[in-house]
């Protein structure tokens, strides 16, 4: 468990960092923020990068701000940086509420919000987040900047639209109106586990009805994303029991689920069932 | 004479009983400690193991030309540059019919696992090493792997089986008891693949002092003595020029401290580079390297009369080897033959267990072996039969269990080798007392209201006996030196389990010292000639035995010299706080140990004819282990929907007949609970069906971390001591961890209102939400 070797680069500007990032991109150059993916599978030599660009020293990727209606989450935001709301409203309750599930307190300190993006593990807490709310990253290279949307962002297990000599410089996701309802819920082996299967569920109240439904699922297919059908069952409907459960129900007909010798695609239906109500239960409460 | 001082005798201090602070810590506590990792010498080379990727295959070839060619790389190894070397030896020696299926040092012809070690780097540093592995380049013929220690035995090699051997215990015509029976109950039992997991994975250094013509081995711990002896035989040196080292240790559990190939490795590549070999396990490598366990199929049945008094027990496993027979041999499977009646009464008996080789990681002994297994398979045995004859899952345990009044019992099965002797207990006293300490009836109300209102919650119970304090024989030396500092060198080992702090509080209530003038040397083979290690929960038993005797005889030395200086009888001497004094508290002259120790130095004229030195041995010989007890209550609520399983509340009970330091005592109850539960619920050693492992990181081997681990409460009693040791002890090592599979098996299924759902372990959401759906 010993990496390969690798030659470490540590610029100091986005500029410097996308310019490295051009010269190394053929040679298998890799960005480096928290590591908390990417040096573990380096020891296990499941990823012999030639090239580490250590972006930990670049000036100004540690920001949080509101900007336009959104929140930007720049390239080095630890986890960590979201145990207390990084903002007024439903938003940064709940950043709050779902960072308590990612991993543990020496992880949080050290991976980032962007990296999770770029690692896009199908289970990960903030990509189902992301693909939720419909967030979006700013992305650039030396050819320029660019951004993408989180529907076209996630390809799949572990892969992304990202280019190889592109830096996720930041992340934006739309800030909640205060009558924005969410609620989370994921089921993992244990506490700090990826999840087996998570929910977010997002919605506001009109006249009694549920208006701008908002439903997702993560860590049952091979990347997260908003479940139309459910959000179909929950339009127009009364928030309760019978709306949240229709619209598990649509979810858990909806999924194509990834399976494993553990885990099969029959237990994981089950799964989305339980966490996709539970997520509106949350919303609601 | 300078040191005779005027003091007051003190109140004597019982050491024994005392939850002291452990002698252990300030060095570990402070980062001072030395592991394996720790220990490095001049020059030494790294070695990196090249594993096998395929679960069986047969070796065209192996190329390594690539390996050595890299700049740092000493050597590349492979069977042929250690023909010389035979395989991994059992501890106990040669064993005709086992002989064929031991692990050779490295693979020759053929590959049986993946992890199988193949070829070994020697380089400059890990990273270097670790290169090299990566550029070894093997060509190997895949065949056909066999995965199910259930299905029809295959060759393993020309002329031997895929089944090792046949294990048969019992006794009484169980055929006859059968064919009367009113009830015949039966269940097919599985137990899960999964082991001890230390945090520090293993290391071993070896290093040839050529001066002296002593070849040392560091890092292993658990059997110094016993693995010294091993590497003797099979590298054809005379034992004395073989040292072995233990160093501190990250917990080990049965897994860590046996012989391994890379152990044999290291010792044979430092004698002949001349040059110290390390190696540190990585621990992708330790989990498929290292001892799994567990892993058990039971045919079971029991025949019962209509009162659901059990008649006679007939069980027929299969015991999941995996690809070689390592040091411990046979014992896992033969144990569990011997052990599997636990605490009932069981008037006619068979087991016939199938001792079968297949294509995993090779298995041997993790805390609590053959009891964490069987004691599942009974307790689930015996809750069916409660359930399919109506009768109270209590009161069908108070109608079976041994009772106070028959002890000692003897049972005609044996356990590594001796007869199963239980020597005292009240096993049902002792449930009585957990029932009371939880509020047995109150609870059991709670849970049935809790149930009508819709909730999955259960309750589990069980019982069983554990063993412990393997002998035959132990011994221990105490000398004191001319400050009063007494040293205490026995052949025991530690894992972590506080046994300097033991040894020292059995000899300083001996002595009449402080137990922190008591330096306690384990694991060194150059400091005593024989050792038994710690294992099967024997160290507090056998070597506080002869810690106990060794230090009386060390008194009596002291009085007898102490006596003549201060002209006094032995018998109104007394020795407290390292001085002895006059017993009846009257002031008058005293004499340190330190002091009695100068007038034994071989110069001194006081010694007259005694034997020089303040010091003596004390042995301790046992015919049979001791047989603490215990029982397990859980408080399950099951999450309907996910098949999550919450633990609510989680109860023990254990008579440990003396703890020498309840605190200790408390920490391995607490410590085996943990392991019992990942066990239960969380770890497993899964394989693709192509035999690749799939728990090769901690991401997937679940181990069971503080959320999943509630605190359980220890209900630790002292009433019956054992007859057998002059201490009165019992183990500790392995009681928290027994009964764990079967206390969480008996809950879920009360949850779920489904008698005799849970067979197999660990039980994992799926297969919860799998029962569930077919209620």
């Amino acid at each position: 468990m010993k990496p390969a070797a690798f030659r470490y680069h540590a610029p100091k500007t986005i500029d410097e960092a996308v310019a490295l990032l051009a010269e190394v991109a053929g040679e298998d150059g890799r960005v480096l923020a928290g590591g908390q993916s990417l040096v573990p599978t380096m020891a296990f030599r499941l990823a012999k990068p030639a090239h580490l660009v250590d972006i930990n020293g670049v000036t100004a990727l540690d920001r949080i701000a509101e900007t336009g209606g959104k929140l930007t989450i720049r390239a080095c935001v630890r986890h960590a940086a979201f145990h207390r709301p990084v903002c007024k409203g439903p938003l940064g309750k709940l950043l709050a509420d779902v960072v308590s599930h990612i991993a543990h307190y020496p992880i949080r300190n050290r991976g980032t919000f962007c990296g999770s993006l770029a690692h896009a593990d199908p289970a990960s807490e903030w990509c189902l987040v992301f693909a939720a709310l419909d967030g979006e990253v700013l992305v650039k290279s030396a050819r320029g900047e660019r951004v993408i949307t989180a529907r076209d962002f996630f390809k799949g297990v572990m892969t992304t639209a990202l280019r190889d000599d592109e830096l996720l410089l930041e992340a934006r996701l739309p800030l909640l109106t205060d009558d924005t309802r969410c609620g989370f819920y994921e089921f993992s082996r244990r506490a700090g586990d990826f999840a087996l299967a998570a929910a977010l569920g997002a919605y506001r109240v009109e006249g009694g009805k549920i208006v701008e439904p908002r439903l997702a699922i993560g860590g049952a297919e091979v990347k997260p994303r908003r479940i139309p059908e459910a959000e179909l069952a929950l339009a127009g409907a009364t928030p309760g029991d019978k709306a949240f459960r229709a619209a598990a129900e649509a979810a858990m007909a909806a999924i194509d689920p990834m399976e494993d010798i553990v885990n099969s695609a029959e237990f994981r239906r089950d799964l989305v069932l339980a966490v996709a109500r539970r997520a509106l239960e949350r919303a609601a409460a | 004479m300078n040191s005779v001082t005027k003091t007051t005798p003190t109140a004597k201090t019982p050491w024994i009983g005392q939850s002291v602070e452990r002698l252990e810590d300030p060095p570990l506590v402070t980062g001072r400690g030395t592991f394996a990792g720790d220990i490095n010498f001049p020059h030494q080379l790294t070695m990196r193991i090249v594993r096998s990727p395929h679960a069986h295959g047969r070796i065209v070839s192996i190329d390594t030309a690539a390996a050595r060619a890299l700049p740092g790389v000493f050597a590349v190894w492979t069977a042929d540059d250690i023909a010389e070397v035979p395989p991994v030896d059992f501890r106990e020696g040669s064993i005709p019919a086992l002989d064929p299926y031991r692990q050779p040092v490295l693979a020759k012809e053929r590959v049986r696992y993946v992890g199988d070690p193949v070829a070994a780097v020697f380089a400059a540093d890990a990273y270097i090493a670790e290169d090299a592995a990566d550029l070894v380049a093997m060509a190997i013929e895949e065949l056909p792997p066999l995965l199910d220690a259930g299905a029809a035995p295959a060759e393993f090699s020309p002329g031997h089986s895929s089944e090792a051997a046949l294990i048969r215990q019992g006794y009484g015509d169980v055929d006859g008891v059968f064919r009367e029976a009113a009830h015949i109950v039966e269940l097919e039992l599985t137990v899960g693949r999964h082991s001890g997991v230390p945090l520090e994975t293993r290391g071993a250094i070896g290093r040839y002092d050529a001066a002296r013509g002593i070849l040392e081995l560091h890092g292993a711990a658990k059997v110094p003595h016993r693995n010294q002896e091993l590497l003797a035989r099979m590298l054809g040196l005379p034992p004395s020029s073989i040292h072995v080292h233990e160093s501190h240790v990250g917990g080990g559990f049965g897994v860590r401290g046996e012989l391994y190939p890379e152990d044999v490795l290291v010792c044979v590549a430092a004698k002949r580079f001349n040059r110290p070999v390390k190696w540190i396990e990585d621990r992708r490598e330790h989990l498929v390297a290292a001892n799994h366990s567990r892993q058990q199929v039971h045919k079971i049945r029991a025949a019962v009369d209509s009162d659901g008094v059990i008649l006679a027990i007939d069980d027929r496993y299969f015991h999941d080897q995996g690809a070689y027979v390592r040091t411990h041999a046979a014992r896992v499977v033969n144990m569990t033959a011997g052990i599997l009646p636990g605490p009932y009464r069981v008037p006619a008996y068979r087991a016939i267990g199938h001792f079968r080789l297949t294509n995993k990681t090779p298995a041997a002994t993790y805390r609590a072996p053959g009891r964490y297994e069987t004691t599942f398979v009974r307790e689930r045995l015996v809750d069916m039969i409660a359930h399919e004859l109506k009768i109270d899952r209590v009161e069908l345990r108070r109608r079976n269990a041994i009772a106070a009044k028959e002890m000692p019992y003897p049972r005609p099965l044996e356990a590594l080798g001796e007869e199963i002797h239980y020597d005292t207990g009240d096993y049902v006293g002792l449930l009585d007392k957990l029932f009371a300490k939880v509020g047995w009836e109150a609870l059991d109300a709670a849970v049935k209201k809790r149930k009508a209102a819709g909730e999955l919650v259960g309750v589990g119970l069980a019982m069983f006996v554990e063993k412990s304090g393997l002998g035959p024989t132990d011994g221990v030396r105490i000398s004191v030196d001319t400050s009063g500092m007494v040293e205490i060198v026995t052949g025991g080992a530690s894992l972590g389990q506080g046994f300097e702090t033991v040894m020292a509080q059995v000899a300083a209530d001996a002595l009449g010292v402080d137990y922190r003038r008591c330096r306690v040397i384990h694991g060194q083979t150059d400091r005593i000639a024989f050792g038994i290690g710690a294992h099967a929960s024997r160290a507090t038993v056998m070597t506080a035995s002869a810690t106990h005797i060794a230090a009386l005889n060390v008194r009596a030395k002291a009085i007898a010299v102490a006596a003549e200086l201060l002209q006094a009888s032995p018998d109104a001497l007394d020795i407290v706080d390292g001085e002895v004094v006059r017993k009846d508290g009257k002031a008058g002259p005293s004499i340190g140990l330190g002091a009695i120790a100068q007038n034994l130095a071989p110069t001194s004229k006081a010694r007259g004819d005694r034997e020089p030195g303040l010091a003596d041995e004390g042995w301790f010989k046992t015919e049979h282990q001791v047989y603490p007890y215990g029982s397990h209550v859980a408080v399950v609520r099951v999450d309907r929907e996910t098949g999550g399983v919450h633990i609510e509340r989680y109860c023990i009970a254990y008579d440990i007949g003396r703890a020498i330091n309840p605190a200790l005592v408390h920490g391995q109850i607490v410590g085996g609970y943990a392991q019992g539960l990942g066990g239960a619920l969380f770890e497993e050693f899964t394989y693709s069906e192509h035999g690749d492992p799939l728990a090769v990181t901690f991401a997937d081997y679940l181990l069971p971390a503080m959320h999943e681990t509630p605190a359980p409460e220890v209900l630790l009693r002292q009433d019956y001591t054992s007859p057998l040791n002059p201490l009165g002890i019992k183990g500790a090592g392995e009681s928290g961890i027994t009964a764990v599979g079967a206390t969480i098996a008996s809950a879920i299924d009360d949850a779920i209102g489904i008698p005799g759902a849970v067979r197999e372990l660990p039980v994992t959401p799926q297969r919860l939400k799998q029962l569930l759906t077919q209620k």
